[in-house]
């Protein structure tokens, strides 16, 4: 069962939601719409679902209705339609008591500008979500401790947020979130407010606390960088519609429409793509079958001056070149074995774009491709460069 | 301009006054006698009580603690509290003060529930905001009348007129103050899951303090102003003296029981605004 379900949800606001709600029906824009009837639509019918564990990206440009969304899902915001559920609990059916119940024990939100306390101490920040449940001090100073310690911020307890830098309170507004122990984190543009460096910093810092936390976070961003950084899945957001939900590859490789691909397209693709998505079918020789005279007769027909070599498992042996293996060919030798080449350079599937850029620079051969052992394909450095420059890429496909 | 007839507002008032004497005349009596003796035993038996120079010296050491520990407030508090004893004025000084005391007491136990209940409402905010105005713009000495027609003369009538004079800048800050707490913290508060009150006493009204400290202060500078006035239907203390002073076109004495209430201001206007910047950051 996912832990955060959404359906056919909608926010409108204004006097006339119904009216709106009716013209959203008819298909008129997020524009016309506010023209005739002054109703601003904030969400428009997003339906998607999170499972337990993972990390959902919302993106979309400054007023595309991300925020309204996430509040929605912590009815923060009153849904004009649609559902929410957690767990498989329908909020908008919830009384304020249940209510107040899931937002204490499953859901956390942290906010682009941190929100934190400013008459509270940092402890006492943290602490917040511990004391609203009525949970007695000395526990509830153990565990926002503990919380503390863990975004590295154990040694300001006792100061005031105004004390700390901007990277530092959104680690408070992290480890205030996380002190209650949520199943749910609601991330609001959390990053967006600091500097680029620090806002890597936190990313990296995130992605490592996930690890080892496993929560399920629905993490809000504008900068579709950060969303292919931290995201498993991303959905695109525009005008209050979600436009496309994929995985950060399905999202670049195959954006569904012009307003995803406007987006994708100043994306610096070297970080995002992988080995699996550039490489090419190899050309190899079996060696068991072929000894230097079929190697050579099979590199002549396809133009290469060189050739992997395998056997029937494709379990990758090493390469030979075009002038050993004639010279090999004209001693009538009949194994390929006396002239293989080991130090064969490799990546593995998820390799990235970045690191396979730096070892094909030097490389006399295409970059073999392995998985256990095994060679799925080889990468040319013209693939690389075409990649980089963003132009169509094949997946597994046969052309370079 | 004949058309109409003069409106009997004046009537419907005078009517609206007595039928409120008569029927709670059960609880006017109440409070006229109860509070009234309480009043007398708090000026009279408790706080001239009070050896003049432990009383001035407890004012030292709490100003001392009060300004962060500075001597200014100090010695300014030392001095002129001894001279108010100095000049005979010091049972009119207690009297006085007594009448602050109680006024914005209760000005600030009425006044910041309402401010809540108009920070919450803004039907009450609607309603509330003209009705405080009224009652600010309205020349204190009218309030005297109401007062006699409840609770006759003395000390009783003189905290009731100053409560509703004193009692407007506390609900307006105290409004001010919870509605200025950003949005953003409202929405922290509440995706953690607080109640109202959780969300009132560890986030609002915190956040509003200094605020609403800012309105208490003015309050009881607003009841200390309305000493003179009320001295007029017998509270006594300072502003008694200063009457008599005007009666006799005695200035010398009109001038000094003048002087002590500045004094007094002084020093109360200090404490309260030390307390907030204190505790406000
Ligand atoms: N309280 C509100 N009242 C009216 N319109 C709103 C309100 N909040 C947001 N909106 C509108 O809803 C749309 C989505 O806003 P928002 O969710 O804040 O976008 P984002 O977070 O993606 O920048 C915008 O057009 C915004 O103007
Ligand atoms: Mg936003």
């Amino acid at each position: 069962m996912p832990v955060i379900k959404v359906d056919k949800l909608s926010k409108i606001f204004g006097k006339n939601a119904k009216q709106a709600t009716k013209m959203l029906d008819q298909g008129l824009s997020k524009e016309e719409i506010l023209k005739k009837t002054g109703n601003t639509v904030g969400v428009n019918r997003a339906s998607f679902e999170v499972e337990a564990g993972e990390i959902f990206v919302i993106m979309g440009l400054s007023g595309s209705g991300k925020s309204t969304l996430v509040r929605l899902i912590n009815r923060l915001i009153e849904p004009t339609e649609g559902s929410v559920m957690i767990d498989g609990e329908d909020l908008a059916k919830m009384n304020k008591q249940d209510l107040r119940k899931v937002r204490r024990e499953k859901l956390s939100m942290v906010f682009q500008k941190f929100a934190l306390f400013p008459h509270r101490t940092i402890i006492q920040n943290a602490e917040f979500g511990l004391e609203v449940q009525g949970i007695d001090k000395t526990e509830r100073e153990k565990r926002a401790k503990e919380s503390l310690e863990m975004v590295g911020l154990g040694e300001y307890m006792n100061q005031y947020p105004s004390q700390l830098s901007g990277g530092m309170q959104q680690r408070v507004g992290l480890a205030r979130a996380l002190a209650n122990d949520p199943e749910v984190l609601l991330m609001d543009e959390a990053f967006s407010a600091l500097d680029p460096l620090i806002r890597k910093e936190m990313q990296d810092e995130l992605l490592e606390l996930q690890e080892s936390m496993k929560k399920t976070i629905l993490f809000i961003t504008h900068d579709l960088d950060e969303a292919l950084r931290i995201g498993d899945r991303i959905a695109l957001m525009k005008d209050g519609k979600i436009v496309q939900i994929g995985t950060p590859e399905e999202i670049l490789v195959n954006p569904a429409n012009d307003y995803v691909e406007k987006f994708v397209e100043d994306v610096d693709r070297s970080k995002v793509l992988e080995a699996q998505h550039i490489m090419k079918r190899p050309e190899t020789v079996d060696i068991e079958k072929h000894g230097p005279r079929a190697a050579l007769e099979r590199m002549r027909k396809e133009g290469l001056s060189s050739i992997y070599v395998v056997d029937r498992k494709r379990k990758l042996y090493g390469y030979v070149t075009a002038d050993d293996v004639s010279a090999a060919a004209k001693q009538e030798k009949k194994d390929l074995r006396d002239i293989l080449h080991t130090d064969v350079p490799k990546a593995e599937m998820h390799t990235s774009m970045h690191e396979i850029f730096d070892m094909i620079h030097d490389s006399p051969v295409p970059i073999a491709v392995v998985e256990e052992d095994k060679l799925k394909g080889i990468i040319v450095r013209g693939a690389v460069i075409a990649a980089l420059a963003g132009s169509e890429v094949s997946i597994n496909g046969d052309h370079s | 301009m004949e058309i109409i007839p003069k409106l009997p507002v004046a009537e419907w008032i005078d009517n609206a006054t007595e039928w409120t004497t008569d029927t709670f005349e059960f609880l006017f009596d109440f409070i006229k006698q109860d509070f009234g003796d309480f009043i007398e035993f708090f000026a009279e038996d408790l706080l001239m009580a009070i050896p003049i120079w432990l009383f001035i010296a407890v004012i030292a050491v709490l100003a001392f603690f009060v300004s962060g520990k500075r001597f200014g407030l100090v010695a300014f508090s030392v001095i002129g509290l001894w001279f108010i004893s100095n000049q005979g004025l010091w049972e009119e000084l207690m009297n006085t003060f007594t009448l602050v005391i109680f006024a914005s007491l209760i000005s600030v136990i009425i006044g910041v529930p309402f401010g809540i209940w108009m920070a919450k409402s803004k039907t009450v905010q609607t309603i509330l905001t003209p009705v405080l105005d009224f009652m600010q713009t309205m020349p204190a000495f009218v309030y005297l009348i109401p007062a006699v027609a409840f609770f006759s003369i003395g000390m009783v009538p003189g905290v009731f007129a100053s409560v509703i004079f004193a009692t407007p800048p506390t609900v307006r800050f105290t409004n001010l103050g919870i509605r200025q707490v950003s949005k953003e913290l409202i929405e922290a508060s509440d995706s953690f899951g607080t109640t109202g009150a959780q969300k009132l006493f560890k986030v609002q009204l915190p956040m509003a303090k200094t605020t609403i400290m800012a309105g208490i202060n003015q309050t009881v500078m607003l009841s200390l102003s309305m000493v003179v006035i009320a001295s007029m239907i017998g509270a006594k203390g300072l502003g008694q003296t200063v009457i008599t002073g005007l009666q006799r076109a005695d200035v010398g004495t009109g001038f000094v029981a003048g002087l002590g209430i500045v004094i007094l201001a002084i020093i109360i206007d200090r404490f309260t605004q030390n307390l907030n910047t204190q505790k406000g950051q």
